[in-house]
Parts: C-alpha cells; sequence; structure tokens
C-alpha cells in the first residue's frame, strides 16, 4: 500500500496523469463534439445532475413522507410514480415506479438480473456493488446471504421477496420506520433512510439516541 | 446454446462463482474521472436518436469482453460500438480524436438548456392498444422455455418456470421487438412470482428456496397459460 502511494506520487509530477481509458473516452468525446452530435455543455449539465441533484435523498424524502403521512403512504403504494411525482421527482429510469412496503411479514429486494436497471429519479445512479455480477448472479438465489454480506440478518420467519426489474417498471422499497423515530421531523426522519434501505439490502438508521 | 446466433454475457441470474458483494457507501458513484464522462456521453448520445434503450442493451451484453469490463467500460464500449455500427463515427476517428468524415444528421440533438425537462420527462415505454389482456391478476402461467436468438428480457433462470401473475402493467414497448428494429410492438406486461422452491429445486438451495419469491416483469409473448 505505502509502495503504491509513493509511485503514485512519483507519477504525479509525470506531464500526463491520465490512463488509457481518460484518453479513449477525451478521444470520443472530442470527435462527437466536433461533429456536431452531443452538446458539450449537455455533458456537463447531465454530470452535474446526477452528482448533485438527483440521488437517494430524493427516495428519503419519499419514505419519510410516507412514515409521517398515512394518506401518502396509501397513495403511494397504489400509485408510486403520481405520489412521488407529487414531491418533484420523476423521468428517466423512473417512468413507472412502484412501491413495495417492508413489513415484518415481507422483506422486498430490487436487483435487475440483466443489467443495471435502477429507479433514477428517487435514487440516482446505481451504486457499482449494484451492477455487478456478484449482487446480480446472488440476490435471486441466496438472497439472505446477500443481506449478511450487508449487516443484514432476518427472521426465518420472514419471507424474502426479489424484484428483478426486467421491463421498464422501477422499484423502490418502503423500509420499516425505525422504533423510537416518534416525534422526529420529516427532514430528521430522511435523514435515517440509507440508500440501501430503498432496495432492500439494508435497513434505516437507528434515531440518535438509539445508536448503541 | 450452438445453434442461437444471439449470445448475451449479461444473463447473470443464479450463476456461481462470482464471489462476494462489495458493499459501498452512499457518495462513491464514480471510481476513476472518465466515468462520468461516459454516463454523460451515452446519454447525450443516446438522445439524439439514432437508436433506442432497447438497442443500448443489445450493444452492451453482446460484447465479447462483457464479462471483464467494468460497468462505465461495458457502457463506453457499447457506445463505440452503435458509433460506428450507425455510420456516425469510424474507428480510425475515435482512435484519433480527429474528425475526417463529414457527419450524419441525426434526428435530434441534446442541447445543455433542454437537459433538465428531457430527464424529467423521460421516455415512456406505456401505450395503449386495443387487444385485452389475455391473463388477469391471479392467472398461473409458464414462462417460455427455450432459446431466444435474439435480444431479450426473460432472464434464462425463470425459462419454463410456472408462476402467479401478480401485477398488471398495462401494455408497453416491447423490448425484444424494439431491440431488433421491428418498431415498438406494444404487448402486456406483467408481474409474474415464482416461488423460490420453483426456481432452484434442489437440495443446497433449499434454506435459502423456503421461504423466497422472485419475479420479473414479462410481456405477454413470454407467458403460456396452465
Amino acid at each position: 500500500m505505502c509502495e503504491n502511494e509513493s509511485d503514485h506520487t512519483n507519477h504525479s509530477h509525470d506531464h500526463s496523469e491520465l490512463s488509457p481509458m481518460d484518453l479513449r473516452v477525451r478521444a470520443l468525446e472530442t470527435v462527437l463534439v466536433e461533429k456536431g452530435y452531443v452538446d458539450p455543455a449537455a455533458l456537463d449539465v447531465l454530470i452535474d445532475t446526477y452528482q448533485t441533484k438527483v440521488g437517494p435523498r430524493n427516495g428519503a424524502r419519499v419514505v419519510a413522507r410516507a412514515w409521517v403521512d398515512p394518506a401518502y403512504r396509501d397513495w403511494l403504494l397504489k400509485d408510486a410514480t403520481a405520489a412521488i411525482a407529487s414531491l418533484g421527482y420523476s423521468g428517466r429510469q423512473g417512468e413507472q415506479i412502484v412501491a413495495l412496503e417492508n413489513t415484518p411479514a415481507r422483506h422486498h429486494m430490487v436487483v435487475c438480473t440483466l443489467c443495471s436497471c435502477y429507479p433514477w429519479p428517487v435514487l440516482g445512479l446505481p451504486p457499482t456493488w449494484y451492477k455487478s455480477a456478484p449482487y446480480r448472479s446472488r440476490v435471486v438465489r441466496e438472497p439472505r446471504r446477500v443481506l449478511e454480506e450487508f449487516g443484514v440478518m432476518l427472521p426465518d420467519s420472514t419471507e424474502v421477496r426479489v424484484w428483478d426489474s426486467t421491463a421498464e417498471v422501477r422499484y423502490l422499497v418502503l423500509p420499516m420506520r425505525p422504533s423510537g423515530a416518534d416525534g422526529l421531523t420529516v427532514d430528521e426522519l430522511a435523514a435515517l433512510v440509507t440508500r440501501d434501505s430503498m432496495i432492500g439490502t439494508g435497513v434505516p438508521l437507528e434515531p440518535p439516541g438509539r445508536a448503541q | 446454446m450452438k445453434s442461437a446466433s444471439y449470445v448475451t454475457h449479461a444473463d447473470l441470474g443464479g450463476q456461481r462463482g462470482h464471489g462476494r458483494v462489495q458493499p459501498e457507501p452512499e457518495g462513491a458513484l464514480f471510481h476513476a474521472p472518465w466515468e462520468p464522462r461516459v454516463l454523460a456521453l451515452v446519454l447525450a448520445a443516446g438522445a439524439a436518436g439514432a437508436w433506442n434503450l432497447d438497442m443500448s442493451r443489445s450493444a452492451r451484453e453482446t460484447l465479447s469482453d462483457y464479462a471483464r469490463l467494468s460497468y462505465y467500460e461495458i457502457w463506453f464500449a457499447a457506445l463505440s460500438k452503435l458509433l460506428v455500427q450507425h455510420g456516425l463515427v469510424t474507428p480510425q476517428e475515435a482512435a484519433s480524436g480527429r474528425a475526417h468524415v463529414s457527419p450524419r444528421r441525426l434526428p435530434r440533438k441534446l442541447m445543455a438548456s433542454d437537459v433538465a425537462a428531457a430527464m424529467a420527462r423521460g421516455s415512456p415505454t406505456q401505450r395503449s392498444i386495443e387487444q385485452p389482456a389475455r391473463f388477469a391478476v391471479g392467472d398461473v402461467v409458464q414462462l417460455f422455455v427455450g432459446e431466444i436468438p435474439h435480444h431479450t428480457r426473460l432472464p434464462r433462470y425463470m425459462r419454463g418456470k410456472v408462476g402467479i401473475v401478480e401485477r398488471i402493467h398495462g401494455p408497453h414497448v416491447f423490448a425484444d421487438a424494439h431491440a431488433l428494429g421491428r418498431g415498438e410492438d406494444p404487448r402486456w406486461l406483467y408481474t409474474v412470482a415464482v416461488r423460490g422452491k420453483d426456481i432452484w429445486p434442489t437440495r443446497e438451495d433449499a434454506r435459502e428456496a423456503e421461504n423466497l419469491t422472485v419475479s420479473i416483469d414479462a410481456w405477454e409473448p413470454y407467458l403460456e397459460p396452465v
């Protein structure tokens, strides 16, 4: 590890730090811009959109709202696309969304075994593990072992329900509200909602004061 | 497998030997400076309208080196392949970073000022068709079993399995036809749920399969009544 770090420091003095992939991507981008196929400013806006605007905090607000507002929860479970759009989140890779409510009897998990389908408007871009072979291959066959790798142990009596997103419907898990969260504001509740809890590979954080 | 002219390397459900999942914290989306550039190029080039999303998926899953590429490497390789296939960029241009051949006219160009609206609108795939749904919630159905010699969204681990129609999502653009350039060909789309024990019947899977249900979203042509 130390050797690698010193190698890296030495390289940083070289005139080029760009990897072969950096160079290849830059070459293709240059050609696409030069030929007028893409607007270079649009590329920057796209990156900014998914780096800073569209991410799992959107979904966390949806979940927190559902935890405090029974009418909103019912709407979310009946027509998630509309309920989520009412909070301002819609569009690409979330044109049609279904919300799945976790209960003590049933734990939902979402995957795309064929590629990387993921509800972008509420969760942003998928994490690397979601797109990787271990998760995609295993979660439909040994979900409990996968959950253990995320530090989640389910009782044997809880049914595991895995949703393989094979078409254009996108799935958002509505995790169970942690106990002891009474009296928290919607924003405080949203802060407990992790990205993984909305994929089904995690559970929400404990409320402050309750964490061990 | 031998007779199929179409080979996908992306159909991973149920495969063994891929190792442990490596969880990551919420903010860690990109792992190299070129990755966000690839994301943006794929979205912007796709928005130009020379191909559709199902053609993109087909281009990715048929990359012969799919299994050893990272996900953004897969996206980049498939983008390069599509650009060349559609005559938009030559391999020489892609390698040199210099345009030599005059550009082709494309249906659209995504401008920076339109990005927010275009992303918020997305590309809905729901359509209306006159034909009524063949199946109802609660119907028992069998998923198609056999080779499919083109892009499909019916994963191999589910083929031939018997399940229950759990939801009806309405008619949607049919991915198989769309990827082949045969137009949208909308078909009814259903969530079909199959018991874990019926998917993984062997002893080694018994403990996990015991209290497990897995569903896929399946277009009507994938389904037969039981």
